[in-house]
């Protein structure tokens, strides 16, 4: 299978980018790792006129801790995500979800913010930055806005993102002590995507929650943040109550559909299984322990 | 717009004008006419079509030629370089680990960049490596053990040349 044609540009800096991006409207699209677009691509579900191929650009590969935030820059690839023992040590949920993407071919080129401007609501990388309360950085060639992820997604494969914009960088709030996460999938095959997935993360303080995250995938028409569940969390000591309340919220944040991966009943359940399993794992990391 | 491209291609230059819309496997297939790389699912699934860019694994056919411009790609082609079978395809000759064949280029080539990463897998490591390609006569079992068995082969060819020489004689 063929794309559709479209013309190719290879620019050598973000800025030439961002000029490009600008001048091309809504006929021009990022390519960073390609292992969505170009299947929409090939699948002509997306006929963009223009490709802007940001692989050319120096520096854009990156993951650091600086001024109080985890950076993620446009180039830093899912397996790059996988072999971190930055995110091993102190992003479990970031740590968990890295090596459930897709399969391991496709994990050597796809980058995480590729993924997120993407916005398949079956995408892992969403529901992660929602349980993380990340935020993104939209710039265009006038400028810089931050958006919180839970104000990025509008819908399936719809985002915030304006067509002269590109998402330059996901900004994570640096991890402190007594944080735990866990990523939980299930999956039918290696490189399915998601039946449901939840991602979990806690900040404990003094015994009890500081703040919690939780975000779902595949229920909904984009990556879901469980916010009532988050909320009855807060400041509870995290006990077989508190969790059980928590998960019983977040299954009833779910929006499933049936489809052949199963029933809207049976995907509300392993929410709240996953969110239960999940806290509790989140728990025991933000101990010191798993 | 037709656009001039370089690939060094199993360690010759090769240029050409292709078109954007041009997937590397295409190019590589029908442009070089190097047909060991296969295409399988065509959707990004089954691996088949596993070539190694810049000495990474990557499915061809979700890539476009004008991104491998100025890069290194190694197709099947080049293992058996000088007619001689590189220890991977000796061992999936011995172990039995192909039947039809058709995802054993992409198989082999997945395998080779895990052996030069983990140059001594467990069995976990070989099946998690391996987990972007599917074969469908389902011969996972004796795959598995060709990896296997071609990385003691690789290592002892690189431990010394002479223990090579006998491993590959007894």
């Amino acid at each position: 299978m063929l794309p559709a044609p479209f013309e190719y540009h290879a620019p050598k800096t973000v800025d030439e980018a961002l000029e490009l991006l600008d001048q091309l409207g809504d006929e021009g699209k990022v390519l960073a790792g390609g292992q969505s677009l170009i299947p929409l691509l090939k699948l002509r579900f997306a006929s963009p006129g223009h490709l802007v191929d940001i692989n050319k650009i120096k520096d854009l590969d990156y993951l650091e801790e600086r001024d109080g935030a985890l950076r993620i820059g446009p180039l830093f690839r899912h397996k790059s995500a996988e072999r971190s023992s930055l995110l091993a040590s102190r992003y479990h949920v970031m740590a968990d979800a890295a090596p459930q993407i897709a399969d391991p071919i496709i994990r050597n080129r796809g980058t995480i913010v590729g993924s997120v401007a993407h916005a398949d609501p079956s995408g892992d990388w969403g529901a992660v930055l929602l349980a993380l309360d990340a935020d993104l950085v939209l710039r265009s060639s006038s400028g810089s806005r931050t958006v919180k992820a839970r104000d990025f997604f509008n819908g399936p494969f719809s985002t915030a993102l304006e067509p002269n914009e590109m998402l330059s960088e996901i900004r994570i709030p640096a991890s402190r002590s007594q944080t735990g996460g866990a990523y939980l999938k299930l999956e039918r095959k290696v490189g399915d995507f998601a039946t449901v997935a939840v991602a979990v993360h806690l900040q404990m303080a003094d015994g009890q929650v500081g703040s919690a995250g939780i975000g779902l995938t595949a229920v909904g028409p984009q990556n879901l943040k469980a916010e009532r569940a988050e909320a009855a969390l807060k400041g509870r000591v995290l006990d077989d109550a508190a969790i059980k309340e928590a998960a019983g919220l977040a299954a009833e944040a779910a929006e499933p559909k049936a489809d052949h991966r199963g029933s809207v009943e049976y995907k509300r359940n392993v929410v709240r299984v996953f969110t239960e399993r999940g806290l509790r794992r989140a728990y025991e990391r933000a101990r010191g322990g798993g | 717009m037709g656009h001039s491209i370089t690939v060094t291609v199993n360690g010759e230059k090769k240029t050409a004008e292709v078109e954007p819309r041009l997937l590397l496997v295409h190019f590589l297939r029908e442009k070089l006419r190097l047909t060991g790389t296969h295409i399988g699912c065509d959707t990004t699934h089954c691996g088949a079509c596993t070539v190694l860019v810049e000495g990474i694994p990557v499915k061809s056919c979700t890539m476009l030629a004008v991104q491998a411009d100025g890069q290194q790609v190694t197709t099947v082609e080049a293992l058996a370089a000088g007619g001689t079978l590189h220890p991977i395809q000796a061992a999936f000759k011995q172990e039995h680990g192909l039947q039809c064949g058709f995802c054993t280029p992409g198989m082999m080539l997945t395998s080779i960049a895990l052996l030069q990463e983990k140059p001594d897998p467990t069995e976990d490591d070989i099946r998690w490596a391996l987990s972007g390609n599917i074969c469908r006569c389902t011969g996972y079992m004796n795959i598995v053990k060709a990896v296997k068995s071609a990385a003691v082969q690789m290592k002892t060819a690189t431990a010394t040349p002479e223990a090579a020489t006998a491993a590959a004689r007894s």
